[in-house]
């Protein structure tokens, strides 16, 4: 009990302490103390610097896409499932495979997949289906390099999705599904009558944990594209690592993380009030 | 001939048709389930179609999965000039070690917070709540100036401490709704047959408790296996370096070099996908465990 605890606190919880200090520094990483207090600076240069709200924009654009784009197919996934099927392990254990492997991986298996001139995707729309006679430099232009990144984002994370919704379709009684069939309630309306409903509190954990994900998207966007063109398809984290590393500038990177935990943590509160009132059964 | 024409024909005539819309139903349900699953897995096909391509420097077009003339050749160099055999030995040692330490640490905190009754514990269970909502991601530079402060930099040691405190929170959380379904009787019955708490831990929770340990040594695993930033940023030392570290720098070395690249995320993706597999049995009731809980 008391080594956990004593972790927690002292790398967990004392570093967020700490970084509310740094961020009011130009931090000194290699003698803290001759870091100069600057006060506000770093949070009003964050806020009028027009690249930190692209990376803002962007890390939103990328949950607002990944966030309901995994859920819909992981909860379609689960309702498949759910039926008596012959292979359900074999189909369950595919489906997951994405998220149990590294994003390093799978990050290099997309910058292949969408490479300009031989990739297979660009292969597939020029050479079979005619879509383009130029292959896209998807990875270098600002907004196609966005459909690799979200892709990946979305692909990665239904199975996991999945074996939630899963679990929650398996919790439910089976007697309400009796009532409504026997009521006259077809496929789809039982499914959106009651499935739905009861499924609630589920959509609402899942929304939480998948929105605190979005905003992680770090490496994909890092390898894909670094960050590029001209910075514009950083995220936030891209963004709070290479004033860090790049330019070490400490302080201001801290400052950037704890706007990103703050967002981070309005949202999950105003999903939860938007949520409020979940079925119990 | 007439009389025929006067039997009802209706139901006869409904029911197969009903039936053979759910069979069309069920055909339409596996046509999506098989094409789901080609998109999960065509990646990783393509992956490893490329690490058996023969030609070092030149990918076939149009892309193939089957290439003409693979060869293990890929693997061997991937192995031996990349240096994999050293990293993929660091990263076990470090990741077998994180998911020993995490599993210590968390179900003893977990016992405390469901068994014991102790001065703040439902203030502390909350402070691991909020710091479960709370991406590592977001202190990366706060945390590395406490690991500096710490002397933890360059060292196996640090890495286990980062890996370690980072998955208590969760753990703990999961393992807790776990021990709190073990029936009181069963405490009851090991302190009359004149066990302590350390008894009933070790000889009936932790035995009961296999799917949610199982759980967690998966995620545990996963995440210092994966994990790239505090390997990359707590690591100097070329010897000590994982395996995330050192395929990334093979890449930046020889980006261009795709086959090679390859060969080693598909051996470094093989424990991944071994260690899911093997444990999937427990790992899936774990998880269904914390989620309807959650």
């Amino acid at each position: 009990m008391l080594p956990g605890f004593l972790l927690v606190i002292v790398f967990v919880l004392w570093p967020l302490v700490r970084g509310v200090q740094m961020s009011m520094y130009d931090w000194n990483l290699m003698v803290p103390e001759q870091s100069i207090f600057v006060g506000a600076k770093n949070l009003t240069r964050a806020l009028t610097d027009h690249n930190f709200w692209v990376a803002t924009r962007n890390t939103f654009l990328y949950a607002v896409v990944t966030v309901p784009g995994q859920m819909v197919l992981g909860l379609g996934a689960a309702m498949m499932l759910h039926s008596k099927i012959h292979g359900k392990v074999l189909f369950r254990t595919l489906y997951y495979l994405p998220v149990v492997t590294s994003w390093l991986v799978v990050s290099f298996v997309f910058a292949f997949l969408f490479t300009d001139g031989m990739g297979p995707v660009n292969y597939l729309l020029t050479d079979v289906l005619h879509v383009t006679s130029e292959p896209v430099p998807w990875l270098h232009q600002t907004w196609t390099a966005q459909v690799p990144i979200m892709v990946l984002g979305i692909w990665k994370g239904v199975g996991w999705n999945m074996v939630i919704f899963l679990a929650a379709l398996a919790a439910m009684p089976a007697e309400l599904h009796d009532a409504a069939s026997v009521d006259g309630a077809g496929g789809w309306a039982r499914f959106r009558f009651v499935t739905l409903p009861l499924l609630k509190p589920t959509v609402l954990f899942v929304t939480v944990v998948l929105t605190i994900g979005a905003f992680n998207v770090f490496l994909s966007v890092y390898l894909l594209t670094g960050g590029g063109p001209e910075r514009s398809t950083e995220v936030m984290l891209t963004y709070m690592y290479n004033q860090a590393f790049q330019f070490l500038d400490f302080g201001y990177g801290v400052t950037v993380g704890l706007l990103l935990g703050a967002a981070v943590i309005v949202l999950g509160f105003l999903q939860r009030r938007v949520m409020r009132g979940a079925v119990e059964y | 001939m007439a009389t025929l024409d006067l039997t009802p024909v209706a139901p006869t005539t409904r029911r197969p048709s009903h039936r053979s819309r759910q069979r069309r139903g069920r055909i339409l349900l596996y046509v999506i389930l098989v094409a789901g699953s080609v998109a999960m897995v065509l990646p990783f096909a393509y992956m490893v179609a490329t690490a058996l391509n023969p030609q070092r420097w030149i990918l076939p077009y149009p892309p193939t999965l089957w290439p003409e003339g693979a060869t293990l050749s890929n693997f061997a160099r991937a192995w031996n000039e990349a240096g994999l055999q050293r990293y993929m030995a660091n990263s076990a040692i470090v990741s077998g070690v994180t998911v020993v330490l995490a599993i210590a640490v968390s179900t003893t905190s977990a016992f405390a917070f469901a068994r014991l009754r102790f001065p703040g514990r439902e203030l502390i269970f909350s402070l691991y709540l909020i710091t479960m909502m709370i991406p590592d991601m977001i202190a990366l530079l706060p945390k590395f100036q406490v690991m500096r402060d710490f002397g933890l930099t360059n060292s196996w040691t640090g890495l286990w401490v980062i890996y370690v405190s980072n998955a208590v929170a969760f753990n703990t959380f999961l393992l807790r709704a776990f021990f709190q379904r073990v029936p009181r009787d069963l405490e009851d019955a090991t302190r009359i047959d004149g066990g302590g708490p350390w008894t009933f831990y070790w000889r009936i929770l932790m035995p009961l408790a296999k799917p949610a340990v199982a759980t967690v040594a998966v995620f545990t695993f996963l995440g210092a296996w994966d994990d790239f930033w505090w390997a990359r940023l707590l690591i100097q030392d070329p010897g000590r370096r994982t395996l995330p570290i050192g395929i990334l720098l093979f890449f930046n070395a020889h980006g261009t070099q795709w086959s090679t690249v390859f060969a080693a995320t598909t051996l470094a993706a093989i424990p991944e996908i071994l260690v899911f597999v093997a444990l999937q049995r427990y790992f899936v009731s774990g998880l269904y465990t914390g989620a309807i809980r959650g």
